[in-house]
């Protein structure tokens, strides 16, 4: 963990000094951003779909099947959106970042782009943790998007409910309160997937089977950290509410 | 035939004293000493984990070492700061065991990115696609332009890498294990390259090798590695011809 702060530390330290690699970042925000369009889309539909329809039976038995659009939308935007969008970025980006530059440790790529006089902390880690950082509250809000039209087509298919009506709903319900703390804690989930998989990459060590175990704790121990932050968020939302 | 070169022993580009560096227990160099001069190839031998690339490493601030003192060109590395090192790396090329090339980049951008940082070396109007064509037809692979590390083979990659070492056009290069890996052919191909740069660019070389062949052809000095101190320093012929079974182990086919 001390490791981590420090490392941590330096990538704040080193964000803010010049030169900047602004080439470099639009590149990972493409690599990072669109290639991860397809699984987080997919994702967020089939978690709109399930929740409404394992929902429903209950909203029916209670008579309370109106509520559906206002109780998908403040689930999926405040928590299961975000959270379920970082989980699959973990795995996404998270691993393929620490299989890069667990390569690249190991076939000594990152000693020579210091040899010639790059500082690589700057190009490698410092790019790709800013691209995660900016792209994954944009991937959410997609996610979210997305899960939300999953949900109104159950509801339009079981309950005959329009477009307008449905998200009509799902926006009155969603408040300013709702929103800005979800995106907060996006941009620390992204975060927390850059810095870990960064770190893990970046200090591989024993050779191709280094890269492998860099790749797979990237994934496990971001995920764990996700749960963290979550809860911490939600914790202090919480405490915001209570004022 | 080997050609006698004169090398002057004034002109002292590199010179490594009384260094230190452990790992643990493990003491891997235990006050190595060296001196490379302006025009010289100087090969060092030492078996596997003798830390011949340890060595290497300290010389370009890859590594720290615990003590001793590293001097390239009058600048002592261990006590430059960061900005005064990165410059005098532009004067120190580095050709890897594995190659090292990004595999992520095509050759050209593999031998532009050194440029990025040192474009103050050649002025403000710097031809970037000259250089590179230049650095390419001097390995003979102008053609591999825009193909990626992983089309080439592993002489044509120990090339591109020996290019991307020359873009910056550097007075000393290091050569790290440079043919192992290869087959003896190959290999002989870039000992020839290695000769034909030096008398191109007038740089002197760091070679370190457990290649005999290579050291017999491109070496004007010879250190032997062992026990991580310099145990007998000389030309080919004068070690090659040494009693000592430690010596004679190295010189063995």
């Amino acid at each position: 963990m001390g490791e981590l702060s420090y490392f941590t530390s330096r990538f704040l330290k080193e964000a803010f000094k010049r030169p900047f690699e602004f080439k470099e970042l639009l590149k990972q925000c493409y690599n990072m951003g669109n290639r991860s369009l397809l699984l987080v889309g997919i994702t967020g539909f089939i978690i709109g779909l399930v929740l409404t329809l394992q929902t429903r039976p209950t909203l029916t038995e209670f008579g309370a099947v109106s509520w559906m659009p206002s109780m998908v939308g403040i689930s999926i935007v405040r928590e299961i959106g975000p959270i379920i969008t970082a989980l699959v970025c973990a795995g996404r980006i998270g691993s393929g970042i620490g299989a890069e530059l667990g390569s690249m440790r190991v076939t000594e790529q990152i000693d020579a782009m210091e040899v010639s006089g790059t500082n690589p902390f700057k190009y490698l880690v410092v790019t790709r943790v800013l691209a995660v950082t900016l792209m994954l509250p944009l991937l959410v809000i997609l996610g979210d998007a997305i899960a939300l039209f999953g949900s109104y087509l159950v509801e339009h298919v079981k309950g005959n409910v329009s477009f307008m009506l449905f998200f009509n709903q799902v926006f009155d319900s969603l408040e300013f309160g709702d929103i800005v703390p979800a995106t907060v804690k996006s941009f620390f989930f992204g975060l927390a997937i850059g810095i870990v998989g960064c770190f893990k990459g970046y200090y591989c060590k024993k050779g191709t089977a280094g890269v492998g175990k860099a790749a797979n704790s990237a994934v496990v121990f971001t995920s764990l950290l996700l749960f963290v932050i979550d809860f911490i968020a939600v914790f202090v939302t919480d405490i915001f509410y209570d004022l | 035939m080997i050609e006698k070169k004169n090398i002057s022993t004034q002109d002292t580009v590199l010179h490594i004293k009384d260094l230190h560096k452990s790992f643990g227990d493990n003491h891997v160099l235990n006050g190595f000493n060296m001196q490379l001069y302006q025009g010289e190839n100087l090969v060092i031998m030492g078996k596997s984990g003798s830390g011949k690339s340890v060595m290497i490493k300290c010389l370009v601030g890859l590594m720290e070492a615990d003590s001793g003192s590293i001097s390239v060109m009058g600048n002592d590395i261990t006590k430059l700061d960061q900005e005064a090192l990165d410059i005098l790396r532009a004067d120190i090329g580095f050709l890897f065991q594995g190659s090292a090339l990004y595999d992520s980049m095509t050759v050209r951008e593999n031998l532009e990115f050194p440029l990025r940082r040192h474009t103050k070396k050649f002025g403000e109007a710097i031809d970037t696609h000259a250089l590179v064509i230049e650095a390419l037809e001097n390995v003979g692979l102008a053609d591999a332009i825009d193909l990626m590390p992983s089309e080439l083979s592993g002489g044509m990659k120990r090339r591109i890498a020996l290019a991307r070492t020359l873009i910056l056009q550097p007075k000393i290069i290091l050569y790290d294990e440079p043919t192992s890996g290869l087959d003896p052919i190959t290999a002989k191909e870039i000992i020839i390259l290695m000769q034909d740069i030096q008398k191109k660019y007038n740089t002197s070389s760091l070679i370190i090798t457990h290649d005999v062949d290579c050291a017999r052809v491109i070496a004007d000095r010879m250190i032997l590695l062992i026990d991580g101190t310099n145990y007998a320093v000389g030309t080919f012929n004068e070690l090659s011809n040494q009693e000592d079974p430690k010596i004679k182990a190295f010189f063995k086919h």
